[in-house]
């Protein structure tokens, strides 16, 4: 009797053991399975191939560096220095950075490290050190440089059409239209001060304990005046936007709240007048929210058009679908005790609600509420993005110019310390709203 | 006598205070609530392109014109339907790949940064900070570099959105990890087993099923992901979507064709995984 029992439990626990090992077995050889039809199915195998690593080396070296360029037109022999060649950072005649000198038709180039490039009438010069000097110059529409072609180091590359040196710190080249030195400097360009700016290029101490610069203005006055209407940074809107991406989240999760909580009670089991009703309220939250953000952000934008508010009724009408499903479920997990505890003292149906059921409920919905908002910030970041709107059209913008990537890195990180900052506030108030 | 009820009366209105300065506060906060609300609002809607009542007239233009198109155009409803479900594929794809990496690198995350468990306790704060960094970037920002970076297509998406599921995963299992019961993993010690074996044989079976029904509520909150990273260009029915509506009139049987696939693709998810995860906890609690 007892052994049979025995071999009964053996080959029931054998059968199992038998189950498992095929289990632990089976999953992995399923996911290896999925695994490789989606490399095949997202061609990852080309993906080495369609990698642009021109964009890589652009994106990480505009993202902590910036360039000025010292561009001579061939044709007029006219030089101009400007950071990242643009119009708003080039600097006024007389007034350039001292790695530049001018004589007469001379201009010299310092690019750090001993090394000099210099535009001496219609001849390039470089100068290395410890190297003999390389000389460059046009003749009959070429290009032609004093060395052999047996002889070229690898830091230059010629050919009839192009000359291009490359340096440590920069770059210089010369075509039949121009000769150009870019120099590269770690840091933003023109972050806190433009061109245009009397405080640009000194430093803080400098500034504040100073002359006064601007006879106009207090240098502290002028400085946050310059610094907050900078043009090309644009600092103010730059804040604006993140201030419109953080009220599209607060908006769209608390109006989503106020919504949700009446519902929510029309379709929790215990509070429900109505069984009708209440399958019928239930619908609705599964509606909202498989209707999901994206088709809600495109079908408001046609009524309302690109804005914070969209982008506030998107995420509203998402969450009034989830709160109502949370809510209800919190309503429905209520202690009746408590309840009955308030009416026993005679309280009616509000004074219930009020004493009994709110006091129950309030921590854990307000726990969820403050959840969603940090996550609809970065939701709202998304929302931004495809409607326009908040700091997320400002990084789109800045992505598609595929130029400034200073500026998304600058976006990308204020997005980030935003985030932070909403976690942290958010998780503070949820603390201290549930602590009482 | 007079001396036992004088201290309770004090006690009793002291109380009554108390009660009467928190509804104080209580109802400052709201009003103040109220105000940032209806402020908010007010801001949000001088600041959008349309009024809010110039366009609540128009909300139901857009919906009227897909569905009259989409009934006009039934008969190419189901053929729509089957030239868009390639791409249906191709969201679920993308959410299902960065659902199982993201809980794959989540895993190790959140053994590294629990305490008791740690493989090295003195770096537990540094990788809940990764994990945080990787929770706060936006899977947008992510996905819009790696699109400049590798061109368009399902990889920059599914890298996004793994590195974003990670970090949540990361954080919600480490979670599960503190609630876990640390003797078989100090039995496991005594036998002379390593950390791995220690983590394998004495956690993993204990909060596998919790992490199962974790990933499968993320695995339905990358579903949207996936689809809105389409469109800003990484593929899926998202990608098809914009091209849609972009194209404007005559496209929207197109559209509707999509909407239909993603709500139902959405509504069936979630479902599935509420069933799945409810299963999951009454076997637990039944355990």
């Amino acid at each position: 009797m007892i052994s049979d029992d025995l071999s009964i439990i053996r080959a029931a626990t054998y059968h199992r053991f038998l189950r498992r090992r095929l289990v632990a077995f089976a999953v992995p050889l399923g996911l290896l399975v999925y695994f490789a039809y989606v490399f095949v199915a997202f061609d990852m195998g080309g993906l080495w191939q369609r990698m642009r690593w021109d964009n890589m080396t652009t994106f990480l070296s505009d993202s902590y560096s910036y360039k000025t360029h010292v561009t001579r037109n061939n044709r007029s022999g006219e030089v101009v220095v400007a950071i990242e060649g643009e119009r708003k950072g080039t600097y006024p005649a007389g007034q350039l950075p001292d790695w530049v000198t001018q004589s007469g038709d001379e201009t010299r180039v310092s690019l750090g490290g001993s090394i000099f490039a210099t535009f001496a009438g219609e001849r390039l010069l470089v100068e290395r050190p410890g190297e003999p000097m390389l000389e460059a110059w046009r003749e009959g529409g070429e290009v032609r440089i004093n060395r052999a072609a047996e002889e070229y180091p690898d830091w230059i590359s010629y050919s009839p059409t192009r000359l291009d040196v490359t340096t440590p710190h920069g770059r210089v080249s010369l075509t039949r239209a121009k000769t150009e030195v870019f120099r590269y400097f770690p840091g933003w360009e023109m972050f806190f001060f433009t061109l245009e700016s009397p405080y640009y290029g000194h430093g803080l101490i400098d500034l504040l304990a100073g002359p006064q610069l601007d006879p106009a203005r207090s240098n502290l006055a002028g400085m946050w005046q310059d610094f907050w209407g900078n043009p090309i940074w644009r600092h103010s809107e730059v804040l604006w936007a993140l201030g419109e991406t953080v009220l599209m989240a607060f908006l769209g999760t608390f109006g989503a709240a106020l919504v949700a909580l009446p519902l929510a009670y029309l379709a929790a089991r215990n509070f429900a007048p109505l069984v009708a009703l209440r399958v019928l309220v239930r619908r609705v939250f599964d509606f909202l929210r498989g209707v999901d953000g994206l088709i809600w952000t495109i079908l408001l934008s046609r009524a309302f058009g690109p804005g914070p508010l969209t982008g506030s009724l998107a995420i509203l009408l998402t969450d009034t679908g989830s709160f109502g499903k949370l809510f209800s479920e919190a309503l429905e997990n209520v202690d009746d005790r408590q309840i009955e505890g308030v009416q026993s003292t005679g309280a009616n149906a509000v004074q219930r609600y009020r004493f009994g059921v709110l006091p129950q409920i309030v921590p854990v919905l307000l726990s969820q509420v403050f959840y969603y908002l940090e996550s609809n910030t970065r939701s709202a970041t998304i929302i931004g993005a495809i409607t326009g709107g908040g700091i997320g059209l400002l990084l789109t913008q800045a992505i598609q110019t595929q130029k400034d990537w200073e500026e998304v890195t600058y976006y990308v990180v204020l997005i980030i310390l935003m985030v932070f900052i909403m976690d942290a506030v958010s998780g503070w108030l949820r603390r201290r709203l549930i602590r009482g | 006598m007079t001396d036992q009820t004088a201290p309770g009366l004090d006690r009793s209105q002291a109380y009554l205070a108390l009660v009467r300065q928190r509804r104080l506060y209580g109802s400052v906060l709201t009003v103040l609530f109220v105000v940032a609300l209806v402020a908010g609002f007010r801001v949000a809607d001088d600041r959008n392109a349309g009024g809010f009542w110039e366009g609540l007239p128009q909300i139901l233009d857009f919906p009227a014109d897909v569905i009259a198109e989409a009934w006009r155009r039934a008969g190419e409803l189901p053929g729509l339907l089957w030239h868009f479900l390639p791409s249906l594929i191709e969201t679920l794809n993308i959410a299902a790949v960065s659902t199982l990496t993201g809980a794959f690198i989540a895993f190790f995350l959140a053994l590294l940064s629990t305490r008791g468990l740690a493989r090295w306790p003195r770096l537990v704060p540094l990788f809940r900070r990764l994990m945080d960094v990787l929770r706060a970037i936006p899977d947008i920002v992510i996905a819009l570099v790696l699109i400049f970076l590798m061109g368009g297509g399902p990889v920059p998406a599914m890298i996004a959105i793994a590195i974003h599921t990670a970090g949540a995963l990361g954080k919600q299992f480490s979670e599960v990890n503190e609630n876990a019961d640390l003797k078989p993993v100090e039995g496991l010690a005594s036998t002379g087993a390593v950390w791995g074996q220690q983590m394998w044989l004495g956690v993993v079976p204990q909060v596998a099923p919790n992490y199962l029904s974790y990933a499968l509520l993320r695995f339905e909150i990358n579903i949207r992901a996936s689809a809105i990273l389409g469109f800003v260009g990484a593929g899926g029915l998202g990608y098809d979507l914009r091209n849609a509506i972009s194209w404007g009139m005559g496209q929207f049987a197109e559209s509707a064709a999509i909407f239909i696939l993603l709500f139902g693709t959405i509504v069936l998810f979630d479902q599935l995984s509420s069933q799945w995860r409810d299963r999951l906890i009454r076997e637990r609690s039944r355990a």
